[in-house]
């Protein structure tokens, strides 16, 4: 196979598994018959497991133990929690994070 | 219109790490030798932002394809689970549009997972238009993003380095807000015991199916006990 072939079989394989994925939950229920209500409940109370998974999924790479390493994700995740906690205003939250982040790793 | 201008607010929080996650991707596949018109198929049809990441390499490499799909099955994989909260909701849009329904359907990703998960939609508005609308700029965005990292992502005057915790940091906002609105910690506790105890038994490479897994079990047999109101975006004080 050339190149240009290859990759774009390269990138038409990692699509076409991705929306597999994507997909699978809509393939078994989403057809005409009634979801069951185990799903249904599932739906309503997965998004909270899921998201803070996916939070400790972006910290996965993060050496906790390894405090020079470590404290500007430390300090920076307190800092968000704290400010959203207070405010609520997701924007200000994530900008005031995202600096203070990008400061702290190179000040410390 | 008022539901278009009210999607676009909501895709606010994740604008920073698109453009900026979604450029570093594209130089990324400039750098390894590859076209700006291969970043935006690949932000048009995988729109994935890990994925697209991790790919660059393998594909430099000339991995073999089903390689390929076995890393993107194992990278992808927590795509299952976000369908399932929505099956219920998206479907109605079978019944109206053709090609809305998979289009929704296959551009859920983490970020887009949780701007619908924390939606507070006004009741005036057309909830699956307004998710619709969601979807679609923010895919927009990304593709835009990829595409123009490739053409001229390498003179960004400043390092970004460390502006992918604005991700971070919205997942972090969104699991606040939804404590806080909450009826019922037990599914967020499930969540955060499980993956600290995968990650610690299977560390960081392959904690996250595992934990994902068994939250699902564990909250279906929890069915019985857990009493929620509702906990998707619709908040109490509305």
């Amino acid at each position: 196979m050339n190149d240009i072939m290859f990759t774009a079989a390269s990138i038409a394989v990692i699509a076409a598994v991705t929306w597999i994925c994507r997909a699978i939950p809509y393939i078994i229920f989403g057809g005409k018959r009634e979801i069951p209500p185990v799903i249904t409940y599932l739906g309503k109370v997965l998004p909270a497991a899921i998201m803070i998974i996916l939070v400790i999924y972006c910290l996965r790479n993060v050496e906790f133990f390894n405090y020079s390493e470590s404290l500007p994700t430390i300090i920076s995740v307190a800092a968000v929690v704290l400010l959203q906690w207070k405010k609520e205003n997701t924007i200000l939250t994530i900008a005031a994070g995202t600096v203070l982040y990008m400061v702290l790793i190179r000040v410390m | 219109m008022k539901e278009y201008k009210f999607a676009v607010k909501k895709v606010f929080p994740v604008l920073f790490s698109y453009v900026f996650v979604g450029i570093a991707s594209g130089l990324l596949m400039k750098n390894a030798g590859y076209s700006a018109i291969w970043s935006l198929l690949s932000g048009l049809f995988i729109y994935a932002g890990s994925m697209q990441i991790v790919m660059v390499p393998l594909l430099a490499a000339k991995t073999p394809l089903w390689t390929l799909a076995v890393t993107t099955l194992f990278i992808n994989a927590r795509h299952i689970f976000y369908g399932i909260g929505f099956v219920d909701e998206f479907r109605q849009m079978k019944k109206r549009s053709r090609w809305k329904y998979p289009y929704m359907i296959l551009t859920v990703t983490d970020e887009t997972y949780s701007i619908l998960c924390s939606l507070d939609c006004p009741k005036e508005y057309d909830r699956l238009n307004v998710e619709f609308y969601i979807l679609f700029t923010t895919q927009m965005i990304w593709a835009a993003s990829c595409t123009l990292g490739a053409l001229i992502g390498n003179v960004i005057p400043f390092d970004t380095t460390g502006i992918d915790f604005s991700a971070t940091a919205f997942f972090i906002c969104i699991v606040v807000n939804q404590w806080k609105s909450c009826s019922t910690h037990i599914p967020a506790l499930t969540g955060v015991i499980s993956a600290v105890v995968f990650y610690i038994i299977l560390g960081a490479d392959s904690f996250l199916l595992p934990s994902l897994s068994v939250s699902v079990i564990v909250l279906a047999l929890l069915k019985d006990r857990v009493h929620i109101r509702e906990m998707k975006g619709e908040k109490a004080n509305e």
